[in-house]
């Protein structure tokens, strides 16, 4: 038991749970941004596989590795665009347009993939980010090892974390974005555009899910695989729940899933296989649920979210 | 019309790319050969795989075919990532289309598999499967990666070459194909290493290398020196950590140079070799071809020591030795221990 809690006061532990939760972090900024427009975005699965596949190719073909990082981006972006056109000025149903552009995106890449590299024995690889420890703030015990001696893309989801909530809450165009997911009629009595700052909205969340899967490739893994997104975008789905809509607390939560993952993958080696493997496995997500339960209970949603705005319907 | 059904089938299997040349080429000569072939002629084999290429399991049946129609015995067409769902729509395009041997992995899809098989008594159908070949349906066979012996001795050289006599091992799902390979590879290190501690973990997963590769680290990081690489991602967390690893089914040592020690090597030529043997001579019954999987058939092999030469003791390269002997005399059986395996 003493052995199971002293897994939580080692290094690295947090190290892997902060790396676990970067994919986590943009891909969870980027649903938030969408959802407080006002658009549910159940793209992100799809849209990670694609920024993981775009980022990594581009390194592969011979770019560096910030160029595959802006390729994932726009990648992501161009989805988003898709997206956006088909549930803001067209009102389609937002969640039929989410899981098409994921079946889409899925498919198309794995397309893309094989038309790229017909025969391979096993996927090619890259030299992906390596981590770039901070000078002295990564020799403070446990916190800082843990958050300043990772890789530069779980740097830079930290810093968008930050950029989020400055330009959501500081700026014009983020009372815009809030506005527009709250009420839409708002945004047009003030002259502008609902339409442009959704589609905008969701274009920009669109991109940073793809970095989210293009850290995958590119930071925690070196090579590109069918199937490798494995869920993790529907999780941040709930991660935006978790964190009511605010790019701190779903910080936090990501983290949290991230930190009970880390968790169950050395209880496991503890137990010395008297508990079935599946018990851990389920773990992250069973404590996510209660998590979800306790600290969602007076979340408050965008008011306007997935109701499409028609300009001058009533 | 021949034609015409022939373009149909072939368009909804390229949607998930096919090797396309090679699929047009069998498809086309199909309407203008006679019915029977000749045994000269390449027999007509296809396949059908739930995952891609690149997975380890499937690519060894893909290198074995393509070996096999490089030299000119078969034609082969082969499709990707079919999911189980999509899995018997598929084996009946190919078997419509005049394949006369169908290879695959049906241990998601039993028993539609085995029904599309007795619609289609003329084909002969060899499948990776948990189960035995069923007597009642002939032209059904089974097969998978029965490669404990490789594995056993790959763990003999573990056992000497773990320090802190801590293995650590990633597994995919335990399922039997994964199961007896830990459990072969357990004994040789045991055989070597009485006291050695495992690390048993399963992501339950068979693609996410980042999930792997961190529960490999955990593993690392309670003690582990030695990594049992089942999955991707367990290799480059060694690599990575400057511990060592153990590969399984493929070598992987051109990429991780000092960290891959050795890897027990799945080779599927023997199987497919008897296959098309047994359907050219028109023989095929159902079998388990699991036996062509095992060292004495020429179906699996601990790979070269390649840049480890020298520095594994040399006693346990004559104990690896002298059991190989064995095993392809008789005079020793590894056992299959198909049974979940524990950390310890």
């Amino acid at each position: 038991m003493t052995e199971a809690l002293e897994i939580l006061f080692t290094a690295s532990f947090w190290v892997a749970a902060i790396r676990i939760a970067s994919p986590l972090i943009f891909a969870t900024m980027g649903e938030l941004i969408c959802e407080r427009a006002g658009v549910l975005n159940l793209g992100i699965e799809g849209i990670m596989t694609v920024g993981a596949f775009a980022g990594w190719f581009t390194v592969y073909s011979g770019g560096d590795l910030w160029t595959g990082v802006l390729v994932a981006a726009l990648s992501g972006a161009a989805f988003g665009l898709l997206h956006g056109t088909l549930t803001v000025p067209l009102g389609l149903s937002q969640h039929v347009v989410g899981i098409g552009i994921t079946l889409l995106a899925t498919s198309l890449t794995y397309f893309t993939y094989r038309l790229a590299l017909p025969e391979v024995t096993s996927p090619p690889k890259i030299e992906p980010f390596q981590p770039l420890p901070i000078p002295g703030l990564s020799k403070i015990p446990i916190l800082g090892e843990a958050l300043f001696s990772q890789t530069p893309l779980t740097y830079l989801a930290f810093l968008t974390v930050a950029i989020v909530a400055w330009v959501l809450y500081r700026t014009p165009l983020g009372l815009a974005v809030r506005a527009a997911g709250e009420n839409p009629t708002a945004v047009e009595a003030q002259g502008i555009s609902v339409s442009g700052i959704r589609i905008g909205a969701v274009m920009a969340g669109s991109a940073l899910m793809a970095v989210g899967g293009a850290f995958l490739t590119m930071s925690a893994f070196n090579s590109f695989f069918f199937e490798m997104i494995n869920g993790r975008g529907w999780i941040c789905i709930a991660l935006v729940v978790f964190g009511s809509w605010r790019p701190g607390k779903a910080l936090l939560g990501a983290i949290l899933f991230a930190a009970f993952d880390a968790y169950q993958v050395r209880l496991q080696q503890l137990t010395g296989g008297i508990v079935p493997y599946q018990i851990f496995l389920m773990m992250p997500y069973l404590l996510s649920i209660l998590a979800l339960v306790l600290v969602a209970r007076r979340a408050t949603y965008p008011k306007a979210l997935m109701i499409p705005y028609q300009k001058g319907e009533r | 019309m021949s034609n015409d059904n022939a373009r149909r089938g072939f368009s909804g299997v390229s949607r998930r790319t096919v090797l396309k040349a090679a699929g047009a080429g069998a498809v086309l000569s199909a309407a203008g050969l006679p019915s029977r072939l000749f045994a000269q002629e390449p027999l007509k084999v296809a396949a059908i795989y739930t995952v891609p290429f690149e997975q380890q399991w499937v690519s060894r049946l893909h290198k074995a075919a393509n070996a096999a129609k490089d030299r000119g015995e078969i034609e082969y067409v082969a499709t990707e990532n079919v999911a189980n769902n999509d899995y018997e729509r598929v084996m009946r395009e190919y078997a419509e289309a005049g394949n006369k041997l169908i290879l695959g992995e049906v241990f998601g899809v039993e028993d539609a598999a085995r029904s599309v098989a007795a619609d289609y008594p003329d084909v002969a159908f060899l499948m990776g499967s948990s189960f035995k070949p069923d007597p009642a349906l002939p032209n059904f066979s089974t097969f998978d990666n029965y490669i404990q012996d490789a594995s056993y001795l790959s763990g003999l050289v573990a056992g000497a070459m773990t320090k802190s006599k801590n293995i650590g091992m990633v597994g995919g799902y335990p399922i039997p194909e994964v199961n007896r390979l830990m459990n072969a590879f357990m004994a040789g290190v045991k055989e070597v290493a009485p006291d050695t501690k495992f690390q048993v973990a399963f992501i339950g997963s068979w693609f996410d290398p980042p999930k792997a590769k961190e529960t490999a680290f955990a593993q690392i990081d309670a003690g582990a020196d030695l990594m049992y690489a089942e999955r991707f991602g367990v290799s480059d967390a060694a690599k990575e950590r400057k511990v060592l690893a153990v590969g399984n089914v493929i070598d992987t040592q051109a990429d991780y140079p000092d960290t891959v020690v050795v890897s027990a090597l799945w080779h599927f030529e023997p199987t497919l070799a008897k296959a098309i043997a047994e359907v050219k001579a028109g023989t095929f019954k159902a079998e388990d071809y699991g036996v062509y999987s095992f060292m004495k058939e020429g179906g699996c092999s601990l790979s070269p020591l390649g840049t480890f030469e020298g520095k594994v003791p040399e006693e346990t390269m004559k104990l690896v030795a002298d059991k190989e002997k064995a095993i392809k005399d008789g005079s020793f059986t590894v056992e299959i221990n198909d049974a979940e395996p524990k950390s310890s």
